[in-house]
């Protein structure tokens, strides 16, 4: 065997010693019923071609890799941003790996969540009783402050009724009658992640606002200056809310973060473990109803929590994930109508900077057409940015936008002569995605880590935008949000386009004479 | 919204739940309430004599086709019948197949979040059979129907079924609001049915609220596709109707926590009634050859 212990090999080398490549060549020789290569060929090319784009779009019992995740992944995400809380997902085992390894795959920090554990017989007789003794187990073995609870397919389908477990859970000593269980149900074959972050969200307001399901008195409004801030599903969150926080503190403003999730996944290596860190108090969150107004800054993340809000008397402000000059000036201009108070000086300075960076950059992006996928409210944020530079958005595709996204985002593609050549797709897949590169070419690909795999078939350079971002480390310490978040973005994308021009110019003696050291 | 009124029906299959339910909103909105007409019952049969016709547009097989129930408007699915009373079916799956007690939950979720609800007095569901599953029990839920209307009748089974249902409302009354309004009787013509009726409410801690008389004019509306209420409405069959309409509006606030009893229980009550006659235990699985009755007997 190639490997042996005085010299190991890594896999990238040890997998093409002529023992592997033989083993892989019988493999699929006898294991792989393959077809001959020109077969194999001949219909790689058609998947390209028109002809099967329209095949491919008329496509209707299928779908090929979804830009979505399930609701449940987002109810955990909402409930980290609360202090010392723990999530508890009420329904098998196997869901609940999977929603904290994708976290901890993203944030590379890991994310505490327990299940309800669910098995053959709750799905028989109701999880009444994994509910009674979960909400036991995990009071008295993770001390947490609060537990959030909600639902995955299995508890769903039964008919579960969360209210009515909680309660029989309290009289059953569980947990003590005043300890704070908000809950959601986030049924995982109903819409997508940003649905459960919606409605997590919703059912913590409503917990904290309305009365703890009947066991205190729903809170009265005093109406005073501070704004809340609700950050919406994001893979940015890390950077984005330690941004927004400087952005606030920087005009003086008062705020809430509703939904802090900044600590809990950049934990410091202090030699301390800490299963909780950072979030939003459970004092803030009960007092963030008398506050002046609320801002949510991804406006599909939040559809059920914002009208809830509004209907408690205060403002509410939607975003769609605003990045550039204009989405982060309209976003300063709206906390400073909002608070009374002026943008600040240190922020005005930042904006020139950005401004002055976009300009210096303006020749190279200028033109350059691209295809974006992603949520629907981060596919807005970024094309509004792209036509902002000078760029030309063509494809954008979101499976979890719908109708009124698409024509929410037409209408902003109407507002710009670069946007003239794009189009929308709404529910649409990685694999439609596929095709719209192959019959309509664009120079880059903004998009999350999954985008690789079409960046691999289709030679469109990916730009990494998005979450889950797996095989990139520590992008989500970086902000987009902001002028500094905007700053950050026009980075990559120009990183990627250099990249490019430096990758096709590099051939000695034949292209090497623009092989520039200024670009 | 905070006058809404929320109601269901349970009862027994075949029970006659879905036209003694229909006429008496019929009469409801005769008297100037505005309803809606929850239908959670795959057989999409709990509309079809406000309408004069089965439902065919329901909430899940229009979504089935949409691909989503995010998919639908409130217009696709709500029909306007009799007495403008709105009509909504839940549909479900062919018998068999699939689950229709998830097919409520999302049908009741996709109302009130469409707004289903507003600007109506009374919404009424109208439930199949027994509470087999958590899904069926979706009506009963907090904030959903404040009082469950039982519908029964003096055969041993249909008060059983009874008693299981009010088992299930039980459960979610400890909990939440809801409450057992009270039992509907629809006659059998069996023997002494309404002392029976009475005396399960009486053991259910709650009331007979009416006893609807049997009366072939229901058949002859019902063929009609129609309630009496709008076929007949000078009969005395549409009297009845209306009279536990009447009691049912005037039944706010009135729902009783229920009090199930045993098998045993239930089968005391009928042989307190003469219903069935007291059984030796040493009788209990023998054949009639055994115990040398005649095979009539």
């Amino acid at each position: 065997m190639p490997q042996n212990a005085d010299n190991v090999l890594d896999h990238f080398n040890l997998f093409r010693q002529p023992e592997y490549k033989e083993m892989f060549e019988n493999k699929k020789k006898n294991f792989e019923n393959p077809v001959p290569d020109p077969e194999l060929e001949r219909v790689r090319e058609w998947t390209k071609t028109e002809e099967y784009r329209e095949k491919n779009f008329a496509r209707e019992a299928l779908t090929v890799n979804p830009a979505k995740a399930c609701q449940p992944l987002g109810a955990v995400f909402a409930s980290l941003g609360f202090e010392k809380t723990i999530p508890f997902v009420h329904g098998s085992q196997g869901c609940v790996a999977y929603y904290r390894s994708h976290f901890s795959r993203h944030f590379k920090e890991p994310t505490s969540c327990v299940s309800s554990s669910m098995t053959e017989d709750a799905a028989v007789f109701g999880g009444l009783n994994n509910m009674i003794d979960g909400l036991a187990n995990t009071y008295n073995m993770y001390k947490p402050k609060m537990i959030s609870v909600s639902t995955t397919c299995m508890a769903e389908v039964i008919g579960d009724d969360l209210n009515a477990f909680i309660k029989t859970s309290k009289e059953k000593g569980s947990v003590p009658q005043e300890y704070d269980v908000p809950f959601a149900h986030t049924p995982a074959f109903v819409g997508s992640h940003i649905t459960g972050y919606d409605n997590v969200m919703k059912g913590i307001v409503e917990h904290f606002w309305d009365g703890k399901a009947g066991t205190a008195p729903k809170l009265e409004r005093v109406a005073n200056e501070k704004i809340n801030f609700i950050g919406g599903f994001d893979g940015y969150t890390v950077g984005n809310i330690r941004e927004i926080k400087r952005i606030f503190n920087s005009m003086g403003v008062e705020y809430t973060i509703f939904g802090d999730n900044s600590d809990v996944w950049d934990t410091p290596t202090d030699g301390e473990f800490r299963m909780y860190d950072g979030g939003t108090t459970l004092e803030d969150a009960a007092n963030a109803i008398h506050a002046r107004a609320t801002i949510s800054m991804q406006q599909y993340c939040t559809e059920k929590t914002l009208p809830l809000i509004a209907n408690h008397g205060q403002d509410t402000v939607a975003f769609n994930h605003p990045i550039g000059v204009n989405g982060t000036d309209e976003f300063l201009m709206a906390i400073s109508r909002i608070s009374g108070k002026p943008i600040s000086e240190e922020l005005t300075k930042e904006r020139g900077r950005l401004v002055d960076a976009i300009a210096d950059s303006a020749a190279h992006i200028h033109g350059k057409k691209f295809a974006i996928y992603g949520d629907p409210d981060l596919c807005l944020g970024l094309t509004a940015f792209l036509l902002e530079l000078g760029a030309e958005p063509v494809h954008v595709l979101s499976t979890n936008g719908g109708k009124a996204w698409a024509e929410k985002t037409e209408k902003l593609l109407a507002s710009s002569p670069f946007g003239k050549d794009c189009h929308v797709y709404a529910g649409k897949d990685l694999w439609h995605m596929r095709s719209l590169l192959f019959t309509e070419p664009v120079d880059f690909l903004i998009g999350n880590t999954y985008g690789k795999y079409l960046e691999r078939d289709t030679g469109t350079p990916l730009i990494r935008i998005g979450f889950p971002i797996f095989d990139r480390h520590h992008y989500h310490r970086y902000p987009v949000w902001g002028y500094q978040g905007a700053m950050n973005v026009l980075v990559w994308i120009l990183d990627k386009i250099f990249d490019e021009i430096d990758r096709n110019t590099n051939v000695v003696a034949k292209s090497d004479y623009s092989f520039d050291i200024i670009r | 919204m905070a006058s809404l009124r929320q109601i269901a029906f349970y009862g027994k299959g075949g029970i006659g739940k879905s036209t003694t339910s229909q006429n008496t909103l019929a009469a409801l909105a005769e008297m100037g309430n505005k309803i809606l007409i929850v239908g959670c019952d795959p057989k999409a049969d709990s509309t079809r004599l406000i309408l004069h016709q089965k439902a065919q547009d329901t909430i899940l097989s229009l979504a089935a086709e949409a691909g989503s129930v995010e998919d639908l408007e409130i217009e696709d699915v709500m029909k306007i019948g009799f007495n403008d009373i709105r009509c909504v079916e839940s549909g479900g799956p062919e018998p068999g197949v699939g689950c229709a007690g998830r097919g409520v939950i999302t049908s009741i979720n996709f109302l009130e979040e469409n707004g289903a609800y507003e600007g109506v007095d009374y919404v009424s569901y109208d439930v199949l059979g027994d509470v087999v599953c958590g899904g069926f029990a979706m009506p009963i839920r907090e904030n959903k129907a404040q009082e469950i209307y039982i519908v029964m009748s003096g055969e041993m089974m249909a008060m059983y079924a009874a008693n299981n249902i009010s088992k299930g409302i039980l459960k979610y009354a400890n909990s939440g609001g809801v409450r057992l309004g009270g039992l509907v009787c629809n006659e059998r013509q069996t023997d002494k049915e309404y002392e029976l009726a009475d005396s399960l409410a009486k053991k259910l801690g709650t009331q007979l609220i009416y006893f609807v008389p049997r009366d072939n004019i229901v058949q002859h509306a019902e063929l009609r596709r129609m309630t009496v209420i709008e076929f007949a409405p000078e009969s005395k069959q549409a009297e009845h109707y209306r009279n536990l309409a009447t009691k049912v509006h005037g039944n706010v606030g009135n729902g009783k926590i229920p009090t199930p009893i045993t098998m045993d229980e239930l089968e005391d009550l009928l042989m307190e009634h003469g219903i069935m006659k007291a059984v030796d235990e040493s009788e209990i699985g023998k054949s009639a050859a055994e115990l040398g009755l005649a095979a009539s007997a």
